[in-house]
């Protein structure tokens, strides 16, 4: 077992009143670490005795980390074009290669998207492994997962990045484990740890109460899906080319065992999130259903997106496609504007990227103020239409 | 049909509050409950067998104490349950978390659909129902918001980004579910409460299962944790109190003007 406590344990209580996971009990005047302890680690920097330590544990490891190199993205397409998330990725990818001194390629997937590539090498690959059949034509598990088994096999890569999306997060645990490697699931900041070299995924955990920082040290590649609209998506020079390596696809039809019969729209511009400019969401404040109307006027005239806190959803008020925070919708808008939001931590966690927080809530304590840029004390149903108006004249000059 | 479902036991992360002084959790009274979304993935493996009959077994992987939240799904009518608990088992991962949950579910035997949460409310990964579902080498839907059973064929609507995809796919496969009016957990039963005080759950460790040592806790981990903290927060801005609602929207335009945001 990893995390022990020696007996220069002074019986503080530091390490218990610091656990996350509420693992540490005192007993005897002694720290005692329960079965609920899941390794984290929190306790060996609380402990101001040092009395804590992280028990080395042997590895059997067969990987020759060495053999795999670059940097991966997995381009996830909507109606053959790339998600935002997969540029931004690039730009993020770029990053991690050029301080690996290696090289970023991106993976591209379908029926007929060659095309693609010219948007992928402006937005800063080197290359794009291309893999094309009909099968491929739209995302399944099975088919993809198979294509990068094959891949990672023939060209081994020591890192790869998908988007956390609803494709991204079901493809990447697939992969992972199909290939014995690690996956750090919706990362919203990716560096290298100075001290080993690899990569450092940091991801809000515990409902976005905490922050953890992952590594994967001895299986390859490393992989992780990273938050839309965490990053910001490189500008495109379309003056740049790379390499196109085209891979023979080895899935067949009767390897995919799900049939996709229908896929139904339901989402407008309205509920686009990810890729809005400008979000105006509602909370329970709002009072009622009907009046998200007052929120719809605004985001209309501005240009943006609908966004909901979780308890508007709970209360069917609108559909999930509209969530903002750590069990929806990440967004990373230029403006985001909550209205009778709350602002709890997992509301927080899913839009503290944004670069503009302006906030309408009736109480002066709420907490969405003390992460707001700017923020009226004032009841969203009374400020909303005046909003609307001004904005309108604002639009028509 | 055989089903089962797979559940966490987790600390309520809504009930967390941060110590401003210290910056650190607060934990104390935050009650352990059924990880949310596993509860849904119970309620529809629940009405699944309301309608095709069968067996629902309920399996979690946790600390003894997480016999509790077995006995709650038992309480809501789940027909038995297993808790795998051994402390080789700590520091788990996805993947060596989902390696044992694998080896239990074959032990279980037969299985027909597997439901999984779409994640758990304290990791947040959505990782652990597609790796088992790798580990076992079935087909896996995830983000399910409905579905139903036809012989050996299976319909559900999966959601994606813009809308639902409708899939089809036989059995056995891993479900994962998301939170759906169609699926808002029942209350527990008089009946299944009564079940659930009498019933003695089985608890397996390694010794129990068929596994091999090196897949298992942290040595089957491939992740590691560096380090945790608590996240940086924005910064507060300006807050606009005005006796009326122009008042208070020209003063933020006027703001907003002069920050060169409109």
């Amino acid at each position: 077992m990893a995390v022990k406590v020696t007996e220069e344990c002074i019986g503080c209580s530091a390490c218990a009143s610091n656990c996350p996971f509420g693992a540490i009990e005192m007993q005897d005047s002694k720290a005692l670490i329960t079965d609920v302890c899941t390794q984290c680690g929190a306790c060996i920097d609380v402990c101001p005795v040092k009395a804590i330590y992280r028990e080395a544990e042997e590895k059997t490891t067969t990987v020759n980390t060495a053999d795999y190199k670059d940097v991966w993205v997995y381009i996830e397409l909507s109606d053959k074009k790339p998600r935002n998330v997969s540029l931004e990725l690039l730009g993020e990818g770029r990053k991690l290669a050029d301080s690996m001194q290696q090289k970023l390629a991106a993976v591209l997937i379908g029926e007929n998207v060659e095309s693609v590539s010219k948007e992928l090498f402006a937005s800063g690959t080197d290359q794009v492994y291309l893999v094309e059949a009909p099968e491929l034509s739209h995302y399944n598990t099975d088919g993809y997962t198979a294509v990068f088994e094959d891949l990672i096999g023939t060209y081994k890569p020591s890192v790869i990045l998908l988007g956390a999306t609803n494709d991204g997060r079901d493809l990447g645990p697939r992969v992972a484990c199909r290939v014995n490697t690690g996956l750090t699931a919706d990362c919203t900041n990716l560096g290298i740890d100075e001290a080993t070299g690899l990569v450092a995924w940091t991801r809000p955990a515990f409902g976005g109460n905490i922050m953890a920082t992952i590594l994967c040290p001895d299986q390859r590649p490393q992989m992780g899906t990273v938050r839309p609209s965490v990053f910001k998506r490189p500008v495109p020079d379309y003056s740049k080319t790379g390499e196109i390596i085209r891979v023979a696809s080895k899935v067949k039809a009767d390897d995919i065992r799900t049939k996709l019969i229908e896929v139904i729209r339901v989402c407008t511009t309205s509920c686009n999130l990810e890729e809005a400019e400008v979000i105006v969401s509602g909370g329970r404040g709002m009072g009622k259903p009907e009046n998200f109307s007052l929120i719809e006027d605004l985001a209309d005239v501005l240009g943006g997106s609908v966004g909901a806190s979780r308890a508007v959803v709970d209360a069917g008020w609108k559909p999930h496609m509209h969530q903002v925070g750590q069990t929806g919708k990440t967004v990373g808008p230029k403006v985001y504007i909550a209205c009778g939001i709350s602002g709890a931590i997992q509301h927080v966690a899913g839009m503290s990227s944004s670069d503009v927080v302006i906030a309408i809530n009736k109480d002066p304590e709420a907490n969405i103020f003390k992460i707001a840029d700017f923020g009226i004390v004032g009841d969203a149903l009374e400020v909303l239409p005046v909003l609307t108006e001004e904005f309108k004249k604002i639009k028509a000059c | 049909m055989e089903i089962v479902v797979c559940v966490k036991q987790v600390p309520d992360t809504t009930e967390v509050k941060i110590d401003p002084v210290t910056n650190t959790l607060i934990r104390q009274g935050v009650p352990s409950i059924v990880n949310p979304f596993d509860k849904n993935a119970l309620e529809a493996a629940l009405q699944l067998r309301d309608q095709n009959g069968g067996k629902v077994t309920v399996v979690s992987m946790g600390p003894p104490q997480a016999k509790e939240a077995l006995k709650e799904c038992i309480a809501m009518g789940a027909d038995e349950a297993v808790l795998i608990s051994d402390r080789a088992f700590g520091g788990a991962d996805t993947l060596a978390t989902s390696y044992t949950l694998a080896a239990a579910i074959r032990k279980i035997g037969n299985y027909d659909v597997i439901f999984c949460g779409k994640q758990a409310i304290d990791g947040d990964t959505a990782q652990v129902g597609p790796e088992l579902a790798e580990h076992l080498g079935i087909a896996q839907l995830t983000y399910v918001a409905k579905m139903r059973v036809e012989g050996d064929c299976l319909r559900a609507e999966r959601e994606h980004e813009d809308g639902y995809e409708v899939i089809e796919t036989k059995l056995p496969v891993m479900i994962s579910i998301i939170k759906s009016l169609q699926y808002e957990p029942r209350f527990p039963t008089v009946k299944g409460t009564r079940k659930a005080s009498r019933i003695e759950i089985p608890m397996w460790g390694a010794a129990d299962m068929d596994l091999d040592s090196n897949k298992i806790g942290l040595k089957g981990s491939a992740t590691q944790v560096r380090k945790i903290f608590t996240p940086p927060q924005r910064k507060q801005g300006v807050t606009i109190a005005r006796e009326t609602a122009r008042d208070a929207v020209n003063e933020l335009l006027a703001k907003l003007t002069e920050a060169k945001i409109v």
